[in-house]
């Protein structure tokens, strides 16, 4: 009789619900932040003067840049998370990615672009190996993915290290891959002038992720076989979703995109693997992904901002006399914040539903 | 039920997640900025060189690599009136955030402008060669391609020397036959500390046990992470070690706490600055010495350089002879060895001794 108007109140509610909680975060987060930074004994305002302030040119490049590659890192995360299965690993995964790829690059096997292609193919390969070792151990061993996936980290980095070693190349005080050749190599976009660097042309590949991303989980069988197990496993099970094999595959494909999330670095800027590899990415995208509520649009906003903050921080010990690692409390806090406040907001949504059934029913038990 | 162990699980991944920010907010909270009030830049008013100083993961406060690099800049505000603008380097940091601090630092009008620590090569590199009318320097740095650039000098060490001293004087006081070796990061620079203390070592003691450690592989991270340090060291003085020499920039603390941790006739040896002056009363019994990297020097030198308009340019490099690395001799532990340790000196400052660069 009134469905339409329940409807309407119940699309309200959602939307109330998405903004809300998102909102109280940021506010909980900017309070945290800013006392944090009282306590350092620095000026709050000069530190939100800084973040706030309007990017340049050469900082939107670089926000693009960092954005596109925490993307790939929380999608990498988001996958397993979906299923309730916790990759903590994205960041070994990505850095033996990045690692074959650059290998496989640097060898120029195949001629000019082709040869990205093959890095990329390789090191999407190389990733997904890594993360099916925890989920082959998950599904044959019932080995936590926690466990062995944190493990997995500390043995490719150790890994690497040994390789790079022995049978790197010289470069100053460390050691490199062998440099990629000069017809691999991707200019990328400048959108500005030559000094504010450009916009690397593999970022595209987060956006293609990302859109295949979400059009497998929301329209495809294999992606509602892995909400479904996320979301009530025994009831997957039920309805003949084979539990062990979406483990192992959804594992394989986070540590796929894994492999992905450097090659943007790779080829726009590093033309290899050595001393400035960046780190942390992997754990980094668990944040961002967790903030993002593992949707890809969310995860996309919550790239943004993370990259914004680092970004933004840069000049807070120039200009401020604050340290720029403040603002990894900000972000500690905004990820923390948005997984309290959803829970607060999603109860008090049950407890107000349940209120105005009691009120709904009480009114149909007197008429 | 199902819920609760969900929460349960977001709560464990989201504080995994926060362990990897963990060691900078620490160090950020504590030390970076309880003497952020003395920095001397906040106070510098002279009309000498206006000079940027990148600092390394750790920065300043790290009572080691980059206060050495601090000192000498406290000292060109002193000798040089000059003013002063630094930048800290964040763990996981993209290579552009390296190359948008110099930039900013450029566009700030600043000359010199100084990055501490090999990790600002590849930076250093890309941007100076769009400020030609700019002197760059680079501790420990080195140009990574084949086109020179002529504002830039790179102002490398002799480490393995000034480790050989303190090598041979770890020999020299180890009552077990065993001494141990914590590195920051396995790398060739690292390595070089290695090589120089084990053959100091073995110099005095031909058949002494090295125990080595590294507490990354590539990571820069172990450059700033004291508790990595703490279990190195702490896992050396147990398998018999009773002298562990740190090159480890900010972690050493960690190994200094190892060594308090561990008890009498346990030592520890500093690195680049002298750590005895700045370490916590209960671990100075426990410092027997430093050896000194004169960051500190090679900063000043840049500096002075650029003031005097024949700014330094190409490499640079600091070892015995020009007193660019040593030991420290505070709290009186290494003086019954001291004309030892200097016969050693003068033989490697006059060619007779051939310090090894690897391991």
């Amino acid at each position: 009789m009134n469905g339409p108007s329940v409807n309407g109140t119940k699309v309200l509610r959602t939307l109330a619900q998405a903004l809300l909680a998102p909102l109280i975060a940021v506010v909980v987060s900017v309070i945290v932040t800013s006392i944090v930074v009282v306590i350092a004994g620095a000026s709050v305002s000069d530190f939100w003067n800084v973040i706030l302030t309007v990017p340049s040119h050469r900082n939107l490049v670089n926000i693009t840049n960092q954005s596109s590659m925490l993307f790939l890192a929380a999608l990498a995360a988001a996958i397993g998370f979906r299923m309730n299965l916790f990759n903590i690993g994205v960041e070994g995964q990505y850095a033996v990615g990045a690692f074959v790829g650059a290998v496989v690059a640097g060898t120029g096997f195949f001629p000019g672009k082709l040869n990205v292609v093959a890095a990329v193919l390789a090191a999407m390969v190389a990733g997904a190996l890594w993360a099916g070792i925890a989920g082959l151990l998950k599904v044959t061993r019932g080995v936590s993915e926690v466990i062995s996936t944190i493990m997995l980290n500390a043995i490719a980095g150790t890994l690497i290290g040994y390789l790079l070693n022995n049978h790197g190349q010289q470069y100053g005080q460390g050691r490199r891959t062998t440099p990629i050749p000069e017809s691999s190599q991707l200019a990328g976009w400048t959108p500005w002038d030559a000094v504010d660097g450009s916009i690397w042309t593999l970022t595209i590949l987060a956006v293609l992720a990302g859109l295949t991303m979400s059009f497998v989980i929301s329209r495809t069988r294999f992606g509602f076989d892995l909400r479904a197990t996320g979301q009530n496993e025994n009831a997957a099970i039920a309805s003949g979703v084979k539990v062990k094999r979406m483990v192992l595959i959804s594992m394989l494909i986070s540590g796929a995109i894994a492999g992905l999330v450097w090659m943007p670095a790779l080829f726009g800027q590093a033309d290899y693997y050595g001393p400035p590899f960046q780190h942390q990415l992997g754990f980094t995208g668990i944040a961002v992904a967790l903030l993002g509520r593992n949707r890809p649009l969310g995860i996309a906003f919550g790239a943004v901002l993370f990259a914004w903050l680092s970004e933004q921080a840069n000049p807070l010990a120039l200009v401020a006399d604050i340290s720029p690692s403040i603002v990894q409390i900000t972000q500690g806090v905004v990820v923390l914040a948005v997984v309290v406040a959803y829970e607060v907001v999603r109860r008090w949504m049950a407890a107000h539903e349940q209120r105005e059934l009691k009120v709904a029913l009480g009114a149909e038990a007197r008429a | 039920m199902r819920r609760l162990s969900k929460i349960a699980v977001v709560a464990v991944v989201a504080s995994l997640a926060l362990t990897g920010c963990g060691k900078n907010n620490d160090k950020t909270g504590n030390d970076g900025k309880s003497n952020a009030n003395q920095d001397v830049c906040k106070t510098a008013k002279g009309d000498g060189p206006k000079v940027g100083l990148a600092y390394d993961v750790g920065g300043r406060g790290d009572q080691s690599f980059n206060d050495s690099a601090y000192a000498g800049l406290k000292k060109a505000v002193e000798d040089l009136k000059a003013t002063c603008v630094t930048g800290e380097a964040a763990d996981g940091e993209a290579e552009s955030a390296r190359e948008t601090r110099l930039k900013d630092m450029a566009d700030a009008g600043l000359n010199p402008i100084i990055g501490v620590g090999f990790a600002y090569s590849d930076a250093v590199n890309a941007v100076a060669p769009n400020y030609p009318n700019i002197n760059f320097g680079v501790i420990d740095g080195f140009d990574p391609d084949t086109k020179p650039n002529a504002n830039v000098a790179y102002l490398g060490f002799a480490e393995n020397e000034g480790s050989y001293l303190v090598g041979a004087a770890a020999a020299l006081k180890s009552k077990t036959g065993q001494i141990g070796f914590v590195g920051g990061v396995h790398n060739d620079l690292i390595k070089k500390f290695e090589a120089g203390y084990v053959a100091g070592a073995k110099s005095v003691k031909a058949d002494i046990k090295v125990d080595v450690k590294y507490i990354e592989e590539t990571d820069l991270s172990g450059f700033g992470d004291p508790a990595g340090g703490k279990a190195a060291a702490a896992a050396e003085y147990q398998a018999g070690a009773d002298v562990v020499y740190h090159a480890a920039g900010a972690s050493g603390s960690g190994v200094f706490e190892a060594a308090a941790d561990a008890g009498d006739g346990k030592w520890a040896i500093g690195v680049d600055s002298d750590q005895y002056l700045t370490a916590p009363a209960n671990e100075q019994p426990h410092i027997l010495t430093s050896m000194l990297k004169r960051v500190d020097v090679a900063t000043f030198n840049m500096i002075k350089s650029v003031s005097d308009g024949q700014p330094l340019t190409s490499y640079q490099t600091y070892d015995l002879a020009h007193d660019g690395v040593g030991y420290s001799t505070s709290g009186g532990f290494v003086d019954d060895i001291k004309s030892q340790l200097d016969d050693l000196a003068a033989k490697i400052k006059s060619g007779e001794i051939k310090v090894p660069v690897k391991p």
